[in-house]
């Protein structure tokens, strides 16, 4: 009992303890913040990768595509697992905005609207369609004619929500692609090379990835089909987006679709175009966008490691401060010995000490950090319209307000290891004080 | 050993290590202290008193020869075991009072049944330990100041305080290390009232001091000159 009360006087009674619970909380409060953010920005990423890709991807990076997709498509959609499924061409082409004197190389992306909605998550980036996917590509000024919808930074848009307020403006695209053969030839060689047709705004989608929304431009996929030569006798495309059932594991699931790719290509292997099918692979969301995810699992893991500092400064703070306060109580310890208390109580008084800077640093700088949060948009927008000052570049992080989302696991966590930081911190110092020889420390001259 | 022999040293030697050198301080100090006695241990600084009384009271272990308490060899006890003879069979009383400046005057007197006793048994010892406390320190004229701090207290007050915590386990041995040093001399004096009304209680009682004195104040007086125990 001696070693609660005393903890708690010490506690209560040394100024530096209070140092001590203000250098713990300092770092708490920075976890807190930098790991609320972080995560929420790690996870909003990936969710935009998961919601333009769908589950699952059975395709080929290569622009001639592969054929006979169209009875895979039919034998996908026979699986009570797969719940959505959706033909995608990608290819590169040269693009002019109407008036423009020059041609730009872009991304084009053939995607069948309503299919690719049901797959992906595709409808959330749209401005004019969200809810009309089946019009995402007749202009509004003519639905006759066939809509492109280009991302929103292709656009040079510095702030998009004014779109929300504007009918769409009538830009006018034209896109000229090089056909392929099934082999890799340019198809229409000795006639003009390329294909070139006129597409028209009818939407504009911002997916959140800066990458994607600079670089992409989605049209119709049968008139892809014909701009990069895939719509012969044999039709190509170049990727399928599959969504599962909800209740499917996702590994379950692209386990699956693997299993019937391998049968299905076997079936194929004495087609004409069997040798295209060689390169298609079936990959999980995660693997299709590894290129995209990978960096920020990097910066996830490079956060770790700082924190992994910040804790080992709190295991420093305390050792430092747990060595002030041994120095000036090694009267104590003697005394304490010389009523019969051993040297683990001596060490267990100072990590009852220690665990009480560890909770309260952990519960101020748990409940001051989840403020912050709370504020942290409202704090950076007066900041902004203030003094100008932007704390966080919305074109690099590609997010609208910054993730403050508290995660209680986290927390939980984050005041797990304040509290065991403290406790670390304190045992050496407690553990020298221990094994001090109250004969000694009692001696006059020692005083 | 006759039955009324309470302590008994044989050969005892300590050194310490002093820089490069190692200081010899206790050369074979041979003492016998029978129950009821009030012994005062006299001589000059750096005699080895101090260190004796520490080894007495198993503060302290000797580098060589045994120390005998009820017959019991206290060399031969186990880490666990001397710290439960710290809490029950000796009380210390020291020049300084070594009093905890966190804890008031009722809670530095009933310290060591805390230190002596889980949290369970705590709570099952809380109401007689404190009646304990305060019958000590109304005994030693300090029941006002039960709630005070050490520091709120004067040298001889705070000296009954120490001299309280060292009879709160009703221990068979009181050790008081310069009890008087640190006190003019007429607080010095009720001070020795105190160990000699206890004395006459029946209360074992071993002191150092350097003043003849006050060692002239206890029942029998044994000098030690460089480490060695003259007229025990």
């Amino acid at each position: 009992m001696y070693k609660i009360t005393l903890a708690l006087k010490y506690f209560l009674k040394r100024k530096v303890s209070y140092f001590a619970v203000l250098a713990v909380t300092l770092c708490v409060f920075i976890v807190v913040v930098v790991m609320t953010v972080m995560t929420g920005l790690y996870g909003e990423f990936k969710q935009k990768n998961y919601e333009i890709t769908g589950d699952c991807v059975v395709g080929t990076d290569s622009l001639v595509g592969f054929a006979y997709y169209e009875d895979f498509i039919k034998i996908l959609d026979q699986q009570k697992e797969i719940s959505a499924v959706s033909p995608v061409i990608k290819s590169f082409a040269l693009i002019r905005i109407r008036g423009s004197q020059s041609d730009q190389a872009l991304e084009i992306m053939g995607i069948e609207p309503e299919s690719f909605c049901k797959a992906t998550g595709f409808e959330k980036t749209l401005f004019y369609n969200k809810n009309s996917v089946s019009e995402a590509f007749k202009p509004s000024g003519d639905p006759n004619l066939v809509g492109c919808m280009p991302g929103s930074a292709l656009l040079y848009l510095d702030n998009i929500d004014f779109l929300n307020q504007i009918q769409v403006p009538m830009y006018t695209f034209s896109i000229s692609c090089f056909p392929l053969t099934s082999k890799g030839a340019l198809m229409d060689a000795g006639t003009g090379l390329v294909r070139t047709m006129n597409f028209y705004l009818s939407d504009i989608s911002h997916s959140g990835l800066p990458r994607v929304d600079s670089s992409m431009i989605y049209l119709p996929f049968d008139h892809v089909q014909k701009l990069c030569g895939m719509d012969g006798s044999t039709k190509r495309t170049s990727f399928i987006h599959i969504k599962f059932q909800p209740e499917t594991k996702l590994s379950k699931g692209c386990e699956l679709v693997r299993s019937l790719w391998n049968s299905y290509s076997l079936e194929k292997q004495n087609e004409s175009q069997a040798f295209l099918l060689e390169t298609v692979t079936v990959q999980s969301w995660k693997e299709f966008r590894r290129e995209a995810i990978a960096p920020m699992e990097n910066e996830q893991a490079e956060l770790i490691v700082m924190f992994g500092f910040v804790g080992l400064t709190t295991v420093f703070i305390v050792l430092v401060v747990f060595y002030m306060i041994i120095s000036h109580k090694s009267k104590d310890i003697g005394i304490l010995k010389s009523v019969g208390v051993s040297k683990l109580a001596v060490i267990e008084l100072f990590s009852i000490f220690a665990f009480l800077i560890g909770l309260l640093s952990s519960i101020i700088g748990l409940l001051t950090g989840w403020l912050f949060l709370a504020n942290i948009n409202r704090l950076e927008r007066w900041l902004d319209k203030k003094f100008g000052f932007e704390l966080w570049d919305r074109s690099i992080y590609a997010i609208g307000d910054i993730p403050n989302r508290v995660n209680l696991t986290i927390l939980l966590v984050i005041a797990a290891a304040a509290i065991f930081a403290c406790l670390l911190g304190a045992f050496f110092p407690s553990w020298q004080a221990a094994r001090k020889d109250p004969a000694e420390i009692l001696q006059v001259n020692q005083l | 050993m006759s039955n009324d022999v309470l302590l008994k040293t044989e050969h005892l030697y300590k050194s310490y290590k002093m820089g490069p050198t190692r200081v010899k301080v206790l050369k074979g100090a041979n003492i016998t202290v029978r129950k009821g006695e009030f012994v005062a241990i006299i001589g000059a600084s750096g005699s080895g008193k101090s260190t004796l009384l520490h080894i007495l009271g198993a503060l302290d272990r000797p580098d060589k020869g045994t120390v005998k308490f009820n017959n019991q060899d206290l060399n031969k006890l186990a880490a666990r075991d001397l710290n439960k003879f710290r809490n029950k069979k000796v009380g210390f009383v020291f020049q300084f009072y070594h009093l905890l400046d966190e804890l008031n005057i009722l809670e530095n007197v009933y310290l060591p049944v805390m230190a002596g006793t889980s949290v369970p048994g705590w709570f099952l010892r809380r109401k007689w330990a404190k009646n304990r406390a305060k019958e000590l320190l109304e005994q030693f004229g300090l029941s006002e100041r039960m709630t005070h701090k050490p520091y709120q207290l004067s040298g001889g007050e705070r000296q009954r305080v120490a001299i309280g915590r060292a009879l709160m386990n009703e221990p068979v041995l009181l050790l008081a290390d310069e009890p008087t040093g640190n006190l003019d001399s007429v607080t010095g004096n009720s001070i020795l009232e105190v160990l000699e009304n206890l004395n006459k209680a029946g209360q074992t009682i071993v002191m150092v001091t350097h003043d003849e004195r006050i060692a002239k104040r206890a029942g029998r007086i044994v000098k030690i000159v460089d480490g060695e125990i003259k007229n025990a």
